[in-house]
């Protein structure tokens, strides 16, 4: 019955023995203007995994991302890290890349500062920090520029190294390569790999089949602000079983073969 | 009666040969507006950037005050302020009345809602772009406020100059609080007025071309700084 969205959709990895999840969702629902956004989420984000939000426009993907991250509060249910509410600590374990990087007006190196000083780090530290995020975005030599004349993709590189720099034990992902150019999407990818490869936990929206191939251990499919689908991504991606997923992928694949 | 050209060399010779009751007046005028401005800003940076980035009750009706407060008629501020200072008021005792600190004060009030009111607009625009990032990061209140003043200050320099615009420029208040004693209060502006009213317009003119002149320069500084600091941050 998993293709059948309902109100309380059990936890998409209930049966699965692994780790407990990191991030949990219970019951989530977002209304606004009258329209329920968001209805009946239940879903679990495990440790060390990388979960892709997948769904066609306006299914809810970003403001569920959004709710996770707690940019914005859930009209019903809940979204529990560790099994607690979000709070400071949660904040404090938790990074997130939007699809425009948001940069301040102010150099490479002091966007990287200023992230940092806010979460705590100081001193000799800090610098180190910012060294290491400088040299894992490649952007060594633009550390005195202002971070906003940076091309698009520097700029997402920069907004990626600032996020990992905090050490979050989670990152969120909303399209961070929608409006970036092969080369560049590639950078990103790379930069979330060695994330991931080093413990970070990933939940990352995409649009693009493609990534969410290359990236995604988990997936998570979205209509119409309910789960239509979600499990591991050799399933999904390959087989999937509810009518929305189905129609999305097939189509898109049909698509890809028009093109090529 | 003097030519127009004869009241006009006559200005200019006032200024070029550095008239010492001139320069009095110049200084005197730099000093009250500049004191005005820095407290204006001390003020009304914080204040403007606090309604501007910050969610509370009654945060739109500060904000359509502080708009309103800007267009202040300066003869009623100066009014205010003086029955506050005169001998009978509630602040007579200071003795402050016809000083240049009584003038320093009316600028202030005048002053402080057009910077706190820009600057409001000004940070809640950046505002808006940064609140997803900012609360990402989990920034809080007091960072959130002076990040936002230190990424807005390349428009905050507008602010601030338009603030002198008015200031300078101002003459009722200053006429009413200082009372335009010479050697005391005498302004720029109280003493264009004076002189104009006693037909004695060498000075006056030769003030009015100091007045415009002090615009350009001040002007032409700030904007040489905010091309500087542009390029540098890329605002």
């Amino acid at each position: 019955m998993r293709d059948m969205p309902t109100e309380l959709s059990p936890v998409p990895w209930a049966h699965t023995p692994a780790a407990a999840p990191v991030l949990e969702t219970r019951g989530l629902g977002f209304v606004a203007g009258g329209r329920s956004l968001i209805r009946g989420i239940d879903l679990g984000i495990r440790p060390g995994r990388r979960t892709v939000i997948m769904g066609a426009n306006g299914a809810g993907k970003s403001l569920l991302l959004r709710l996770m991250h707690g940019l914005i509060r859930p009209t019903k249910g809940e979204v529990l890290w560790r099994g607690a509410p979000l709070d400071r600590t949660a904040r404090d374990a938790q990074a997130m890349v939007f699809q425009r990087p948001v940069m301040l007006r102010r150099s490479v190196r002091a966007n990287l500062r200023f992230a940092l000083s806010v979460r705590g780090f100081a001193g000799a530290e800090r610098a180190e920090r910012e060294m290491q995020a400088l040299e894992q975005a490649r952007l060594q030599d633009l550390a005195h520029r202002p971070a906003r004349v940076l091309s698009g993709g520097e700029q997402q590189r920069l907004a990626l190294a600032r996020a990992l720099a905090t050490a979050p034990e989670i990152l969120f992902l909303d399209e961070p390569t929608a409006s970036l150019d092969p080369a560049s999407t590639k950078a990103v990818e790379d930069l979330v790999a060695r994330a991931h490869a080093s413990g970070v936990t990933v939940v990352m929206v995409t649009h693009d089949l493609g990534q969410a191939r290359r990236l995604a251990d988990d997936v998570i499919f979205l209509h119409e602000g309910t789960i239509a689908e979600a499990g591991p991504a050799s399933v999904l991606l390959t087989a999937p079983r509810s009518g929305p997923a189905r129609a999305w992928i097939d189509g898109r694949l049909y698509l890809d073969d028009r093109k090529s | 009666m003097q030519s127009e050209h004869g009241i006009l060399a006559a200005a200019l010779g006032l200024i070029l040969s550095g008239d010492a009751d001139l320069i009095e007046i110049v200084v005197l005028s730099l000093r009250v507006t500049l004191s005005a401005v820095l407290l204006s800003c001390v003020i009304g940076l914080p204040l403007g950037a606090a309604v501007g980035a910050w969610r509370f009750p009654g945060r739109g009706l500060i904000a359509v005050v502080l708009n309103a407060l800007m267009g202040l008629p300066p003869v009623v501020v100066g009014l205010a302020v003086y029955l506050m200072l005169s001998a009978a008021g509630p602040f007579g005792p200071l003795r402050l009345l016809y000083t240049p600190s009584a003038m320093i004060i009316a600028q202030t009030i005048l002053v402080t809602p057009i910077v706190a009111a820009l600057t409001r607009q000004a940070v809640e625009d950046m505002d808006r772009e940064y609140s997803e990032q900012f609360a990402s990061l989990g920034v809080g209140p007091m960072r959130r406020l002076s990040a936002l003043l230190w990424d807005a200050r390349i428009g905050l320099l507008t602010v601030a100059l338009a603030g002198f615009g008015r200031a300078v420029a101002e003459v009722g208040a200053v006429m009413i609080v200082g009372g335009n004693i010479n050697h005391v209060t005498r302004v720029m502006t109280t003493t264009i007025a004076l002189e104009t009213s006693k037909g004695n317009l060498q000075l006056a003119l030769a003030l009015g071309v100091v007045l415009l002149m002090l615009a350009l320069i001040v002007n032409a500084g700030v904007m040489a700084v905010r091309g500087v600091s542009a390029r540098a941050a890329h605002a």
